[in-house]
């Protein structure tokens, strides 16, 4: 296993620019989750650390080895693809040997290996079917054993579960998690899908228009999002987003828009920063908005909202209000039994509350662990 | 109750006749066509097994009376015709080879690289087929002439292989397209160069249009006349479609050699068709990627 490092790495496409500048260190065993909007050049990352795209700009290393110009054989990596890219005409067995065996690695060891990730895999009774006889989970768990035998330096998963469906790409998610742990290798995955990169990422890399957001672990980029972007893209139901201003009302810190108003306590943002009269939009959770006055003290006072749509999810109740002309989404774990059209008070959690700079979009609210 | 029953009844009875029909009539259809492909073969065939005093004859029936199959003998100890036989099939199946080796290689370079010229290319190759093959000849003749081909295997092989091309490339480049890039992804990640990701992927997969293009440069040099009159001479020389011409004579045409001839060469080609059909499979790549 190894690490890997992208310096100051850009992609252009003649003039458009699809990665400008990306540094990013990835440690041994590490599992790091690229996650993205389409378009925001995760998978050209990606393809580009495989060899499969050239390098415009930067340096990528692997284990400390300068692979700018090595070709993809020469860089020990191996890749599973979104559409699974199993050779068609070849068996499940030589689909999982074919690399070993361009190697011309000895037959007692291919036939070891291929067991042995076929045991991981529970691929055994279907080594000797091609793909076409396979279901897309399966398909997807040779893709992966394909991977496996060869005992690359670094695994590259360009978003695997994509194709399959909402069942399967669960007990998939599991699976991969589950070998993660048995091989302890390095891998890096891209996927557009936030909860993918939630439940298997040791780290989470959010990128948008070729930029990195923000890196950390999947709890720190939920609790501390950087930005809007993150604060937005981490996280569902996704967060509420309210503009707004702040004002210095009575030596107190105060948002106010046209159609709420309450205080900032001093824990998430403080006057001595210099933010009065600056525009900013604060990010709430639909989980830390409740409906019952709980705990003066981390909440806000009363904001009446009127509710327009409820769907209940079972364990939980989704509640779409409006506030004057802002929209706001409500999680609530209690059966809540309200009417559309009724009144509300809504009651903000300042715990988990986030405040951006409207301008530049950046977080500049603390956070209090409570 | 019954009568909603009768009533199902008659309107499956009556569909079921109208399927029925349906079926003989297509069926007579079909058999209609075929016999219009397979009878002039028959009629050569007939002819061929003709006695001899009997050639040139207004009986139809399949089977002639005295039927003998002394043209075949004939036309086998007294002429060239073994000659002219293997001179085609060895200019037809290295035309077939260099052609499709050529073909699969150019397609591929149009399928998967950008490259200047790439458009302009493809579109001068299709403008080729447009031109009538006459036309060909001479700047055919002259070209083979200054290289020294004449009257030669090579000069034969050359020719051919290169007028079937533009059809071939298209053929390949066409099928190509359709094989995903992920596969030759895999296959460079797995540890090939290019050259042996198109050998080991992209070669096996394409065997139904590989297939084709071979079938098609293997017709086309079999049966091929207007280009081997010019670059040939001597019945030594001779591919099968101009030596079965020496049977015409000013005044006398040996007919049941004719025949024979003409039945004889259909052989190869019938056998490269029944091998080459198990070939054409359809959803050769399926499977390989989530469609």
């Amino acid at each position: 296993m190894a690490s890997v490092k992208f310096r100051d790495i850009e992609k252009k496409y003649g003039e458009v620019s699809v990665l400008k500048g990306i540094n990013l260190d990835i440690k041994d065993h590490e599992f790091v989750v690229v996650v993205g909007p389409s378009g925001c050049g995760k998978s050209t990352l990606l393809r580009m650390l495989a060899g499969l795209e050239e390098i415009t700009d930067g340096e990528m290393l692997i284990d400390s080895l300068l692979v700018n110009h090595l070709s993809p054989s020469e860089r020990e990596i191996a890749m599973v693809f979104q559409d699974y890219a199993l050779y068609p005409h070849m068996t499940v067995e030589e689909n999982m040997s074919f690399a070993l065996r361009l190697r011309k690695t000895n037959k007692t060891e291919i036939a070891d290996r291929v067991k042995e990730a076929a045991n991981i895999l529970k691929l055994n009774k279907f080594l000797k079917r091609t793909p076409k006889a396979l279901s897309g989970g399966q398909r997807q768990r040779v893709a992966i054993g394909r991977a496996i035998v060869r005992k690359p330096k670094v695994f590259l998963f360009d978003e695997p579960l994509s194709n399959l469906d909402a069942k399967l790409r669960e007990e998939m998610r599991v699976e991969i998690a589950k070998l993660q742990q048995s091989l302890n290798a390095t891998i890096i995955y891209v996927t557009h899908d936030q909860v993918e990169a939630m439940t298997l990422a040791s780290r989470i890399v959010v990128m948008n228009h070729g930029n990195i957001q923000q890196i950390g672990a999947p709890i720190e980029v939920y609790r501390k999002p950087a930005n809007i972007f993150v604060a937005g893209f981490i996280g569902s139901p996704t967060m509420n987003f309210i503009k707004g201003k702040l004002k210095n009302i009575d030596g107190r810190l105060v948002f106010e828009n046209s159609y709420m108003n309450f205080f900032i306590p001093s824990y998430l943002l403080n006057q001595s920063d210099g933010v009065e009269d600056r525009d900013v939009v604060i990010g709430i959770r639909p989980d830390d908005i409740s409906l019952e006055n709980k705990n003066a003290k981390h909440y806000t006072k009363q904001i009446d909202a009127v509710l327009e749509v409820s769907e209940l999810l079972g364990h939980r109740e989704n509640l779409y209000f409006k506030v004057g002309d802002i929209k706001i989404l409500a999680s609530v774990n209690v059966f809540s039994n309200k009417s559309p059209g009724s009144k509300v008070p809504l009651y903000f959690n300042y715990t988990n509350m986030h405040i951006f700079d409207a301008k530049d979009e950046k977080r500049i609210s603390t956070i209090k662990l409570v | 109750m019954m009568k909603d029953k009768k009533i199902k009844n008659k309107a499956q009875a009556a569909r079921h006749r109208k399927e029925r029909l349906k079926y003989v009539l297509i069926h007579i259809c079909i058999i209609l066509f075929a016999f219009i492909c397979v009878y002039p073969l028959l009629r050569i065939f007939s002819v061929s097994i003709r006695p001899g005093d009997r050639v040139i004859s207004t009986d139809l029936s399949l089977w002639p009376s005295g039927a003998t199959f002394i043209s075949y003998v004939k036309l086998l100890k007294n002429t060239n015709f073994l000659i002219w036989l293997w001179n085609s099939l060895v200019i037809t199946v290295s035309t077939s080879f260099i052609g499709v080796s050529l073909a699969s290689t150019a397609a591929y370079a149009f399928s998967r690289f950008k490259f200047p010229g790439k458009k302009t290319g493809l579109i001068l190759l299709l403008s080729s087929q447009m031109i009538p093959a006459g036309m060909l000849i001479l700047p055919l003749f002259l070209m083979i002439m200054k290289l020294g081909l004449m009257n030669s295997y090579l000069g034969m092989i050359i020719a051919y292989s290169v007028s079937a091309l533009p059809f071939s490339i298209w053929i390949l480049k066409g099928y190509y397209d359709t094989i995903p890039r992920s596969l030759e992804e895999a296959a460079l990640v797995d540890g090939t160069s290019y050259p042996g990701s198109f050998w080991h992927i992209i070669l096996p997969l394409s065997t139904p249009a590989l297939s084709i293009a071979f079938l098609f440069n293997f017709t086309m040099a079999w049966n091929e006349y207007l280009i081997a009159r010019v670059v040939l001479f001597g019945s030594k020389q001779y591919t099968w479609t101009l030596g079965i011409f020496e049977l015409q004579g000013q005044y006398i045409t040996q007919w049941g050699m004719f025949a024979a001839g003409s039945m004889l060469v259909t052989i190869p080609v019938l056998i490269v068709f029944l091998y080459s059909s198990k070939w054409l499979i359809s959803g050769l790549t399926l499977g390989g990627v989530k469609g």
